[in-house]
């Protein structure tokens, strides 16, 4: 049964510190490969920066791209152009007005690159090199008016900034540009370019970065008890947001549907998750009721877990103190174990493989969690991907940002 | 230090190849940077701020709209050279 208000997604791209592509990406996530490596460079040294390892791009995108495009696109436009194309190709490159298409693709902190890099330009060499394409690169819409040149989106071109939150805020932005009638296909997602010596250095001294410096690859390990924060990671992922009657008619294969958007924000500390937990799970609450399922229904979450040592607990505890007994039979996934945190990326790629999950019925593992926190209160997936039941299933994908923003998407079995 | 017109065509046929993604073998004399090599003003100005570097020459933002052709700015940068 589908209604014309119903939103599935037909397209996947990404590029990620696991793989270049979806497929890949999947694959590595499967088998639990790690993203994080050493930094081949001085920063640590030159800087005095406590942290030397984040998770890099793993294809360049140069590789892709043409010379013109990466030089006129800050990395994190790059990054969101190859898995918009991607991502389109995959939808069967649809055929649709472009008053129909939109394009909402987020970045937590926007052309960060592009600043530093105009304003190392002007300090040595002055303000006639600074290059003429510097603004139009240093936007935080940049990566989403990319997009909408590319396909032609006309209906309407968005950049919603929440932090962390900003991947899966910009796919449930979408998902209501579908809904409310003003677009039948929007291409949504978000992606992050900061692995720079300057907000390396800034992170670290918010204290929310992981100091294991000798072992980057098991440095992301949420719900363990020896996690110490998480590992920085650049990426983007993009999904193609389509109304279900759009996509029957033309025939697309459709991987899932994305059911209910939950918003919700602490207003409690501009770092800090409220301990309560009294956002997230209302976020997580509407989301459930906007899709009409309840925690019976809910097989799985892709859980916001970024290996802090707060932050981890809040949402277990929020899921427990939504789900009651539910929660037992929820098979909760950290992929940022393997990805590391995209920031803006994060909520993106995270609804990739909720929603790979659900469409494949298998929950992504967990890695290095060598001793579970004894306050994690949800069942974790870890070292092996866990196979999830047949018949209808929703799966919820929680993303939170600095803010106390709370994003909640549920994903469902088509 | 003075590059000779050639030097010059080769200079600035690199930095619109860079900036463009055309062949180098069509930045030729003759062309014209907006109906030919379809260049706008940003990357006009784009490929004016690499060429002032690049031949230690200053190109002034009201003379960029006289230079129509790649000669035109040949001519300009040879010019300012002397």
């Amino acid at each position: 049964m589908t209604s014309a208000r119903e939103v599935v997604v037909t397209g996947l791209g990404a590029t990620t510190p696991i793989g270049g592509d979806v497929a890949s990406t999947w694959e590595a996530a499967l088998a639990g490969v790690s993203g994080a490596r050493t930094l081949e460079n001085d920063w640590a040294e030159k800087y005095g920066i406590p942290v030397n390892f984040a998770a890099t791009i793993k294809v360049d995108p140069a590789e892709v791209l043409t010379r013109p495009e990466t030089k006129r696109m800050d990395p994190s436009a790059q990054y969101a152009i190859v898995a918009t194309r991607e991502a389109w190709a995959d939808a069967g490159s649809p055929e649709v007005a472009g008053e129909r298409l939109g394009a909402v693709v987020s970045s937590g902190i926007g052309g960060i690159q592009t600043i530093l890099d105009g304003w190392d330009t002007l300090r040595e060499r002055g303000a006639r090199r600074m290059l003429p394409m510097t603004v139009p690169m240093l936007m935080p819409n940049s990566p989403t008016a990319y997009v909408s040149l590319e396909l032609g989106a006309r209906a309407g071109t968005h950049a919603l900034v929440s932090a962390c939150a900003s991947g899966a805020e910009a796919v449930g932005y979408a998902a209501e540009m579908i809904r409310s009638g003003r677009a039948d296909v929007v291409v949504a997602g978000g992606t992050e370019a900061s692995i720079h010596p300057m907000p390396l250095a800034a992170f670290a001294a918010s204290r929310t970065l992981s100091l294991r410096n000798d072992d980057p690859q098991h440095a992301s390990r949420p719900y363990d008890i020896d996690r110490d924060g998480f590992v920085l990671g650049e990426g983007a992922a993009v999904l193609v947001l389509e109304s279900a009657e759009h996509a029957a008619a033309r025939g697309a294969r459709v991987y899932a549907k994305v059911g209910g958007v939950g918003l919700s924000s602490d207003a409690y500390h501009i770092t800090s998750p409220d301990p309560e937990g009294t956002g997230q799970v209302t976020a997580m609450r509407f989301a459930m009721e906007d899709a009409g399922v309840t925690t019976s229904d809910v097989v799985h979450v892709n859980a916001h877990a970024t290996s802090t040592k707060v932050g981890d607990l809040t949402e277990t505890a929020s899921i427990r103190k939504l789900f009651g007994s539910d929660a037992d039979h929820v098979q909760l996934s950290a992929t940022k174990s393997m990805t590391g945190h995209l920031l803006g990326g994060a909520g993106a790629i995270e609804s990739v493989f909720a929603v790979k999950a659900v469409a494949e019925r298998l929950a992504p593992p967990t890695i290095n969690v060598e001793n579970p926190d004894p306050e994690l209160q949800v069942p974790l997936v870890r070292d092996e991907p866990v196979k999830l039941p047949g018949g209808d299933i929703a799966a919820i994908n929680n993303s939170f940002g600095f803010g106390g923003h709370n994003v909640a998407l549920v994903i469902q079995s088509h | 230090m003075a590059n000779t017109d050639q030097e010059i065509l080769e200079g600035l046929a690199e930095i619109v190849a860079e900036e463009t993604g055309l062949d180098t073998a069509d930045v030729l004399l003759e062309k014209s940077f907006t109906d030919d090599l379809d260049i706008d003003s940003l990357s006009m100005m784009t490929i004016v701020t690499h060429a002032e570097d690049k031949f230690g020459v200053r190109i002034p933002d009201e003379e960029v709209k006289n230079l129509a052709t790649v000669g035109d700015a040949v001519s300009f940068i040879k010019g300012a050279q002397d």
